[in-house]
């Protein structure tokens, strides 16, 4: 697979309505078919930072279709302007060129949980639906739902700062689903923690994944988190960062994270990511 | 492991949430377990009571040496025993609740306008580049020149009045808290922004539920110097601005000094020191403390 392609895993086809994807993961055809509106989609993507001498471009030349419900994993090595892709989708950020459309609203996770530190667990979570003009009535059941979609029930009332990493991610994860996103924007979620909490995280994200309407950007640089979350996996090269390879993941769910099959996939990406590194390098 | 179907995944209980809830609440528990255990409170108290019982006991005995000694003559160095009977007298009296009426509405009045205008000043200075250019860098220099220095002017601008008191106070109180407010603002961690951003706050959302708050710990710690220094003005205002009629503080201790009467200047001078260890570490003190706990910035141990 080749940095040109642009065609999505056509939805229709891999993920019918109310199923899981575990019996469809295999390479898509994406030629025949109706095609839905994807979730997210870069067409031609450039972002420059900076300009004249001192421009530095971070993207260059994104194509990018994500389709409704799928959890996309995208890697590379440093400087691949993974984040500025986010921030391009969560419109925190322009584009140079091109264009970047989301459908629906986006929500964004980063490495650190971000939580308000002056606010208790509850209250976190409640100022996603404060800010979205809920009305207060029903703002307390719908945090207490949230909290326990993420096990959090009986710690509402601690503060960040009293909480383990792995909770806050949670906390922060609760406080995503309160903004009611279609689209899940995540910037190395889970690359602060240790590898036990990351593993349970990563059950409990794909069943959430799984139960919700909900289509999932994961940007992480462990491949092997890539290969163990993702239906599909883009690498990017790096210094401007564009698509060198899309590569569907063919394995079946559940995956356990130290299985062959993702070790396997875990190691091709490497591969693909060890070339771009070696084109890098001086001559 | 069966199949997780979309229809049964959400509900509890069925595999695949199951053995994550246990796995997660263990989780928790072992992540949770490390409070060690907590001194009692008669224990802490004692622990910070005792040295500075110790300290002030040591600092009258060299006070009552100094006497017996008769190092100075007793007009100029009265004993503590004598200080604390003056200043018994004036409790009686009701002299020093008079005096603390007058001084303390200065204080407080003073210190409320420099809170407005510290908070605009803050705001602009924080909000907008040029006016930061333009002004930044002189609040900071405002608040290393001594207010007494201001007194002359404030005199020649207002006359002997509340005017001067309270322009001194302010010009003493303000540049300290629009410098807490600033910094409080510029310190936001960008992360925190971001966050907000995302979450939909805007404008005066952001402010409001964002930057205010975020802002807080190092806004009080502003208000805390800010009072610190409305006070010194204040002390310095009266001894310079003698008002007809208005027994201050600073009143007392300049008639006190002209009639050559030592037990009731130190008497003053303990009133005047007991006020400002009051309002600066039991209320602003406890207020600042109790913010930073809330916000994570103080070891809870403490």
């Amino acid at each position: 697979m080749t940095a040109t392609r642009t065609s999505p895993v056509d939805p229709a086809e891999s993920v019918p309505p109310n199923s899981s994807e575990e019996q469809h993961a295999g390479p898509e055809d994406t030629s025949s078919g109706p095609r839905p509106a994807p979730a997210v989609r870069l067409q031609g993507v450039s972002k420059v930072y900076g300009t004249g001498a001192n421009a530095v471009a971070a993207l260059d030349g994104i194509d990018i279709e994500v389709a409704p419900r799928e959890l996309v994993c995208v890697v590379g090595a440093s400087g691949c302007g993974k984040s500025t892709m986010l921030n391009l989708l969560a419109g925190l950020d322009r584009p140079t060129r091109g264009e970047v459309e989301v459908d629906g609203r986006a929500a964004l996770m980063f490495q650190e949980a971000a939580l308000f530190p002056w606010l208790t667990v509850t209250k976190n979570v409640e100022l996603a639906l404060k800010l979205r003009k809920v009305p207060k009535a029903e703002r307390r059941s719908r945090v207490e739902a949230l909290l326990e979609t993420v096990h959090l029930q009986d710690f509402g009332g601690k503060r960040p700062h009293e909480l383990s990493g792995g909770m806050r991610q949670r906390v922060a994860l609760a406080r995503a689903f309160a903004q009611d996103a279609d689209v899940l924007l995540m910037d190395e979620p889970f690359g602060a923690l240790d590898a036990m909490t990351r593993d349970v995280l990563h059950d409990e994200l794909e069943n959430l994944w799984q139960s919700r309407d909900l289509t999932i950007v994961f940007v992480t640089h462990n491949v092997r988190e890539a290969a163990r979350l993702a239906d599909r996996i883009i690498v990017l090269s790096s210094r401007p960062g564009t698509v060198t390879a899309v590569m569907d993941n063919p394995i079946g769910r559940p995956r356990r994270i130290e299985s062959p099959e993702v070790g396997k996939l875990a190691a091709d990406i490497t591969g693909q990511l060890r070339q771009e590194v070696r084109r890098h390098a001086e001559p | 492991m069966p199949s997780l179907d979309v229809e049964t995944a959400p509900e509890a209980g069925s595999d695949g949430n199951g053995h994550i809830r246990t796995e997660l609440s263990g989780l928790d528990r072992l992540e949770l377990a490390g409070d060690g255990p907590r001194q009692s409170t008669g224990r802490r108290i004692w622990r910070l009571t005792w040295p500075k019982v110790a300290a002030v006991a040591l600092g009258l005995a060299i006070w009552q040496i100094a006497v017996w000694l008769e190092w100075k003559p007793e007009y100029a160095l009265a004993s503590p025993g004598d200080a604390f009977g003056s200043l018994w007298d004036l409790v009686r009296e009701g002299t020093l609740w008079t005096a603390l009426d007058i001084t303390m509405r200065r204080a407080v009045g003073g210190f409320a306008f420099a809170l407005v205008i510290g908070i605009v000043i803050g705001t602009l200075v924080s909000g907008f580049e040029p006016v930061r250019v333009a002004v930044g860098s002189l609040i900071t220099g405002l608040q290393t020149m001594p207010s007494i220095a201001w007194f002359p002017l404030a005199i020649l601008l207002f006359g002997r009045n509340e005017h001067a008191i309270t322009f001194v106070v302010v010009l003493g109180a303000a540049p300290s808290i629009a410098n807490g407010l600033i910094t409080g603002i510029d310190q936001i961690p960008p992360i925190l922004r971001r966050a907000g951003r995302v979450l939909g706050a805007r404008g005066p959302s952001e402010y409001r539920h964002i930057v205010l708050p975020a802002a807080l710990p190092s806004f009080i710690g502003g208000l805390k110097q800010g009072w610190a220094f409305a006070w010194r003005s204040l002390m310095a205002g009266e001894l310079l601005v003698i008002i007809r009629g208005k027994a201050s503080l600073g009143y007392l201790l300049t008639v006190n000094r002209d009639l050559n009467d030592s037990a009731g200047l130190i008497a003053v001078m303990i009133a005047i020191l007991i006020v400002g260890i009051v309002v600066d570490t039991v209320f602003f003190g406890t207020l600042d403390r109790a913010v930073r706990r809330r916000w994570g910035l103080l070891d809870p141990a403490t």
